[in-house]
């Protein structure tokens, strides 16, 4: 990992202020993944006039509005629709979804599983913190058993998704969950994903004091640092868990690259598809 | 014969020459009948014109994938039925707010919830108010073949113009129906409006009023913040009441104050009319011939048909209820187009509805009936 640029540079070339303040609470990990976010862009040389976001709802899809790049802020869930189609008519762009584990996994969990499987050339940025943080702590499909929430007063009785297990199984070629406790890793993740030829998932694991910390205190803490903290602590490398007993990594988030393969993408596929069809080798 | 490109297909592959014949290379579907056949067709259309077809997950994907499609820069459509049009609703709204153009094809079918694949003419008022939110669209309805390539042509056009959505209401007999259609190039091509200022001085949603903001590709030198919530001019976030009512306005205001651009109607036999039949879409069929037979009997009677629905033709509507003593409003629905026929001429005239939601064809002795009973 090369030497992180000064704040400043990154902020001059990519950031705008004309939206500041930003609309996060304190203690959110949503600026973290901002920051590993362009940072990990600026590191693939790629040129910023071809970067596209498409955002979800939730408080992660406000990330590009502090940045300088074309931006599609879409409906909730949504996004891996929207950004299907701009990828597939426009391959030239670098086309990159932020969402929340309510908005990927809740809403738009079909959405997420199909992009995946066609395995088109997109980033899909997933800011996990375990709750409906925007609309005020409801239990969402990430939210662990018997955790508290605005809508589980009495503790979550259902289990979570592993967001992770989810990707690689529908068919993401590359697939790796960072924290934004370890943010080195996690620019590194990014960038390699953004590289990635295929659709890449990366699950950014983020502390939301307000909606999460709050109504589970005992668990993660109250407080941002007290939240990162109890990440750190409850993190475990991939190459560390392959080595522990099963019920040692219970309930522990597992960080690395859990997938990263070549396999046909779909632009090329449709590239040919174009190819034939010009050359009259349909059978209809 | 000239060499013009004759053919004998069906309404669903017309709208499937004409999206190609206005410039749409980005198809995003999902299968339904009666309207699959579009989809089909794009399927292997689409490549050959270095387009795209893509088959999505579901109805509101395809959507979604038309709108990122076109906030690419290429001209997008999607087609469904009415069961497809009540999942896009919220997406289309989406269109309205980011004034993404695109095209969406309704082949409409019978009865709410799952219905059949019948004849109606049920999803009018769906196609103006379905979504949420206070907007204008453009809608039209053909009623023959040819007018399913023409007017598709038209809708994109005019979904570019206004940068806005644009529904074409086909219904399970005209997507099927086969018929002689002429495949003229189109005598006008529309691209949506492109941004002429510095890259550093463009906003996103630069127009107010009656202006058609100007539209930048993703992946150029512009950079855009294209967001679904209520939005400034440079497509931040607020609050502000005051764009709040300027913006809403705006939507409806770019397309109302251009009606001499869209407004489409169809009049036959009307000089010298007591009775004018005013209907849309496939009863238009049944109402021609029901005309004819009835002058036939010396029955002064004409024709009052839009084929852009909406917005509706209020003035026109209003002119015409002073110029004649009654109006039959044949439907294949329980009346919906004759709410607005009856809001506009405003009891000037006497209003009879020809109603029918069977599933088949108002046959034109049925209208015919009723034109003898009020002339």
């Amino acid at each position: 990992m090369a030497r992180l640029k000064a704040h400043r540079e990154m902020l001059d070339k990519y950031l705008t202020t004309d939206n500041l303040p930003t609309a996060w609470c304190p203690g959110c990990g949503c600026g973290i993944v901002a920051q590993a976010l362009v940072r990990a862009m600026d590191g693939t040389g790629i040129d910023p006039d071809k970067f596209a976001f498409v955002t979800g709802i939730g408080c992660n899809g406000f990330i590009p509005r502090y940045f300088r790049f074309n931006e599609l802020h879409v409906l909730h869930g949504r996004a891996p629709g929207y950004a299907t189609g701009l990828k597939m008519a426009r391959p030239d762009l670098t086309v990159i979804t932020i969402q929340g584990d309510g908005d990927l996994a809740a809403i738009g969990g079909n959405h997420f599983i199909h992009a995946a499987r066609r395995n088109i050339d997109i980033t899909t940025i997933v800011s996990n913190n375990f709750i409906f943080g925007r609309t005020g702590g409801q239990y969402g499909p990430t939210t662990f058993y018997q955790d508290r929430a605005s809508t589980a007063p009495y503790g979550m009785p259902e289990r979570p998704f592993d967001l992770c297990r989810l990707g690689e199984a529908a068919g993401a070629t590359f697939v790796a969950r960072g924290t934004v406790y370890g943010v080195v890793r996690l620019i590194d993740i990014l960038q390699k994903a953004i590289l990635h030829k295929g659709f890449s998932l990366v699950e950014a694991i983020t502390p939301c004091p307000t909606s999460y910390g709050r109504r589970n205190p005992e668990k993660a803490g109250t407080s941002g640092s007290e939240m990162i903290k109890w990440i750190r602590e409850n993190s475990i490398s991939l190459s560390k868990a392959n080595r522990m007993r099963p019920a040692d990594i219970e309930g522990k988030i597992i960080t690395g690259i859990f997938a990263e393969k070549n396999e046909p993408e779909c632009t090329d596929e449709y590239e040919k598809i174009r190819q034939k069809a010009r050359a009259g080798l349909s059978s209809v | 014969m000239d060499n013009r490109n004759v053919r004998f297909i069906e309404g669903n592959e017309a709208v499937v020459e004409g999206a190609i014949a206005a410039g749409v290379r980005f198809f995003a579907g999902y299968p339904i009948t009666p309207a699959t056949e579009i989809a089909e067709r794009m399927s292997y259309r689409m490549p050959q014109e270095g387009g795209t077809y893509l088959q999505m997950e579901d109805e509101i994907a395809s959507l979604s994938a038309v709108i990122g499609a076109s906030v690419g820069g290429v001209k997008a459509m999607d087609a469904t039925s009415g069961p497809g049009i009540s999942l896009k609703n919220e997406t289309l709204g989406f269109a309205i707010a980011t004034e993404v153009p695109c095209v969406i094809v309704n082949v409409q079918r019978t009865g709410p919830g799952i219905g059949s694949v019948t004849m109606a003419q049920q999803d009018l008022m769906q196609a103006r108010w379905g979504s949420h939110g206070d907007y204008t669209l453009i809608t039209m309805a053909p009623a023959s073949v040819q007018e399913c390539y023409d007017l598709t042509i038209r809708a994109v056009n005019l979904s570019e113009r206004f940068r806005i959505p644009v529904i074409l209401l086909l219904d399970t007999f005209l997507g099927h129906l086969s018929e002689r259609v002429v495949l003229d190039p189109p005598l006008e091509i529309i691209t949506r409006p492109k941004p002429e200022v510095d890259p550093e001085d463009y906003l996103t949603f630069d127009a107010e009023g009656t202006d058609i903001p100007a539209m930048a590709d993703f992946g150029g030198p512009y950079r855009s913040k294209i967001i679904g919530n209520m939005h400034t001019k440079a497509g931040g976030y607020t609050r502000d009441p005051e764009i709040f009512e300027s913006l809403i306005t705006h939507w409806r205001d770019k397309v109302l104050s251009r009606k001499a651009e869209y407004t489409d109607i169809e009049r036959v036999m009307l000089e010298d009319a007591r009775v004018a039949v005013v209907t849309w879409g496939s009863t238009t069929r049944s109402v021609k011939k029901a005309i004819r037979m009835a002058r036939a009997e010396g029955i002064r009677v004409g024709l009052f048909r839009p084929r852009t629905v909406w917005p509706f033709p209020e003035q026109e509507i209003s002119e015409l209820s002073e110029s004649v003593d009654h109006m039959v409003v044949p439907e294949m629905n329980l009346g919906q187009m004759l709410v607005e026929v009856e809001r506009w001429s405003r009891s000037r005239c006497g209003i009879h509805p020809v109603n029918q939601v069977s599933g088949e064809a108002i046959l034109p002795d049925r209208i015919l009936e009723k034109i003898k009973e009020v002339a």
